[in-house]
């Protein structure tokens, strides 16, 4: 029911319910096992009621390599766009378990929101490869086609890679490649801390392990303090227990939001590039034109296609950088709130535990 | 407590001093002295209060008292001193005995000592104690003129004595037993604490990094500036709280050490009656041998290898009133050696009474104090967690407002 996929859903703050017309959800995961190798597929379900679709409904599975395929082909076909970053691809075997619960689910969170972030760009959820993801039955049978299908919108021009150097990036997109540089360091340096953080707390664990049970044992020499001391042990046994509970929650939910972040920094950062090359080459043709000395004023059809293109990728990207900048703010906004929340519920389980045994050490032996 | 000094005068240790002086070898040396005040209690009088007496001891005075208290007082549990060196520390805390954290929980610690002392029925009322809080001048030599060092019971013959003895008490080889394993947990505890202390402040401290990271990230940020900025501030303060946190719980722990030191107390008492029921069981033989001798030499039968026997074989027997001789030492020595053997055995049952009635003492007294420690701790602990829930709550609502 689209209710219950509406409370799955994480609601964009500008945008109304009702004004969306497409809804994209990933989960399910399930282990594939075959004889050449074992692997992951999700389910990803789809509701929509928009024209470009043939059915109201999709359910479709897919594999990491399907998403890293989308990905590519948006980067693509839509170059003048930020596209959302995918969570790492590689995990060192052996280190990191693949088929652990806890990867799984936090590849697949990774996986949703990419999908959602595409979901909600007013480009980039037309796009046709988009389409064929959430759609197709056979996906594999898509890719072999290759680039076979024009898009409607008529944006399968390549843009040219090589060859032409920017004198300056004029200001405005060099204060967001600034900003860009600045951002990843913080990043960075935020990851540092918070892997710091985690891993004395689990330096912590290890010693209030040894602690508690020492109680335990002092208590099996006493008659009067035996509940007492019974009793600090098992409570220490229970702040070990929330200890953990935390550093997995910061494990799983804090440190993967954060690096995705800064590999969508580093993608940005690269089409700003881009956009320095396209930008490059219209001056640089522009400069050839005016070095011919024709009489005719008129500009060269390649070299007007050039300013288009220049002015198209500026107002792309600084749509999108807008668009960003406040999903950006959202997005960190939950994920700090996030991290306070669970260091809030980490003291609240532990004060629990001290304030009940607060009764039983008080406990005078004559009431028994 | 009925009639104990504590509640007839104010006992505190004040202040502490760096001194500078000459030793007994007359080599310069660096301590501390220790401000000693006391006080007369007035009953509700018209709000008008008694002089301050004071006087400055140091820390080998109050050993000196202990050592003077411990061999009087064999059957008395007797309170222990603060350690003397710094132990069980964690690394914030400086092992350096003129460390200023230091020299101010041994002068609790201290306080602590006389406070006790006062408070029992028995060693309140010791002459050389009262002397120790009121008599500045001339108070060691009073303590040596007692002559106590002569009673001390040598490690060697107590140690000797644990060995050899065939009937102690059964409650007091158990109270050994009890007393070794208590020290052996409370050891073990205080070491683990210390590692938790430390490792607790590693997390602590690093948080303040978010503080720093926070301000500079904030700096390039328009809307989200402000939350990030004043969030920052809250890791700071979070940082900042463990100074405080910790430091309470080294209360704590000096709690659970005065009772590691109690334990070694109590040891002494069970070993002073191994001692005396070891002094008394070899009594009892060397009675027992006594008249085995002289029941020999008058009805002439040789039960027992002996060299004079032997010897009296060979060069001769004795003539009988070389034998009547012998036979009156010896049955004076076991008329002496039966009074002897009496008062030890009476003396041994008023150790064991008197004893044992200040053991359950300090049985409740323990009981009683360390389950204060451990509601304090608990008490600790729930303030830690209301602190952390304060500030991640303060943090969480700049986050909120970015």
């Amino acid at each position: 029911s689209s209710s219950s996929l509406l409370n799955r859903l994480q609601l964009d703050d500008d945008l109304d319910v009702e004004t969306r017309d497409l809804f994209v959800t990933v989960d399910d995961p399930k282990k594939h096992v075959c004889t050449m190798e074992t692997y992951i597929t999700y389910r990803v379900t789809t509701k929509t009621t928009r024209a470009e679709f043939d059915l109201p409904e999709y359910s479709v599975r897919r594999r990491y390599q399907d998403f890293d395929w989308l990905r590519n082909k948006l980067e693509e076909s839509q170059p003048t766009h930020l596209i959302p970053p995918l969570p790492e691809k590689f995990v060192v075997k052996g280190v990191v378990d693949r088929f652990s619960e806890e990867f799984v689910e936090t590849r697949r969170k990774a996986l949703d929101k990419f999908l959602k972030r595409i979901t909600d760009h007013p480009v980039l959820s037309f796009n046709e490869h988009f389409n064929v993801f959430l759609t197709a039955k056979d996906l594999n049978a898509y890719k072999k086609q290759g680039m076979a299908l024009l898009s409607k919108m008529g944006e399968s021009v390549k843009y040219v890679t090589g060859g032409y150097k920017l004198r300056t990036r004029p200001l405005e997109f060099a204060a967001i490649g600034d900003y860009l540089d600045t951002f990843s360091l913080k990043l960075g340096t935020i990851d540092r801390i918070a892997q710091r953080i985690i891993k004395e707390q689990l330096e912590y664990l290890v010693e209030l392990r040894e602690y508690g049970p020492v109680y335990s044992t002092w208590g099996g020499l006493e008659v009067e303090l035996s509940e007492p001391l019974e009793g600090v042990s098992a409570c220490i046994g229970n702040c070990c227990t929330a200890l953990e509970e935390l550093s997995e929650d910061m494990t799983e939910d804090f440190l993967p939001v954060l690096r995705e972040y800064i590999l969508y920094a580093e993608s940005m950062k690269n089409v700003l590039k881009k956009r320095d090359q396209v930008q490059a080459e219209y001056e640089a043709k522009l400069e050839a034109v005016a070095l011919r000395k024709e009489d005719r004023p008129k500009v060269p059809t390649d070299v007007e296609k050039c300013q288009d293109r220049v002015e198209c990728f500026n107002a792309d990207l600084k749509a999108d950088m807008e668009r960003w900048q406040n999903n950006k703010r959202q997005d960190f906004r939950q994920l700090l709130m996030g991290m306070a929340d669970k260091n809030i519920q980490y003291y609240e389980k532990c004060l629990t535990a001290w304030e009940s045994i607060i009764p039983l050490l008080q406990d005078k032996p004559e009431t028994k | 407590m009925e009639d104990c000094l504590a509640k007839k005068m104010e006992i505190t240790v004040s202040e502490a001093e760096k001194r500078t002086g000459r030793n007994a070898m007359n080599i310069q040396e660096t301590y501390t002295a220790y401000l000693i005040e006391t006080r007369a209690v007035e009953s509700q009088s018209e709000g008008q209060c008694a002089p301050v007496d004071s006087l400055w001891r140091r820390y080998s005075e109050f050993e000196l008292l202990r050592n003077y208290l411990s061999v009087t007082y064999p059957h008395i549990v007797v309170p222990p001193l603060p350690e003397k060196r710094a132990d069980f520390v964690w690394h914030k805390l400086s092992a350096d005995n003129m460390d200023p954290d230091f020299v101010e929980r041994r002068r609790i610690g201290l306080e602590n000592f006389l406070l006790r002392v006062a408070s029992h029925p028995v060693l309140c009322q010791d002459k050389i104690f009262y002397a120790f809080l009121t008599q500045e001048g001339g108070w060691k030599e009073m303590v040596n003129e007692t002559g106590f060092q002569l009673k001390a019971d040598s490690r060697l013959k107590a140690l000797n004595a644990t060995f050899r003895v065939k009937n102690p008490d059964k409650r007091f080889t158990e109270l050994k037993h009890y007393s070794d394993e208590l020290q052996s947990v409370i050891s073990h505890l205080l070491r683990v604490r210390a590692r938790v202390a430390d490792r607790l402040y590693g997390v602590y401290k690093v948080h303040g990094n978010y503080g720093r990271v926070f301000s500079e990230w904030s700096a390039i940020e328009k809307e989200m500036g402000d939350g990030l900025q004043s969030a920052g501030h809250h890791m700071d303060v979070y940082a900042a709280s463990i100074d405080d946190i910790l430091e309470e719980e080294e209360h704590y722990a000096d709690q659970l050490k005065e009772y590691l030191f109690y334990a070694e107390a109590l040891r002494a008492v069970c070993r002073k009656h191994e001692l005396m029921q070891y002094d008394l069981e070899m009594a009892a033989q060397d009675l027992t041998s006594k008249k085995q001798q002289c029941e020999e030499l008058a009805t002439g039968t040789v039960r027992t290898f002996s060299l004079k026997g032997m010897t009296s074989k060979l060069f001769g027997q004795e003539t009988p009133e070389q034998r009547e001789a012998k036979i009156k030492v010896l049955e004076e020595q076991i008329q002496e050696g039966e009074e002897q053997l009496k008062s030890k055995n009476l003396e041994g049952r008023d150790f064991v009474k008197s004893a044992w009635a200040d053991i359950e003492r300090f049985k409740e007294q323990k009981n009683h104090d360390l389950k204060e420690a451990l509601i304090s701790y608990a008490v600790m602990q729930i303030s830690m967690c209301k602190k952390g829930i304060q500030v991640w709550t303060n943090a969480k609502e700049c986050f909120s407002k970015m």
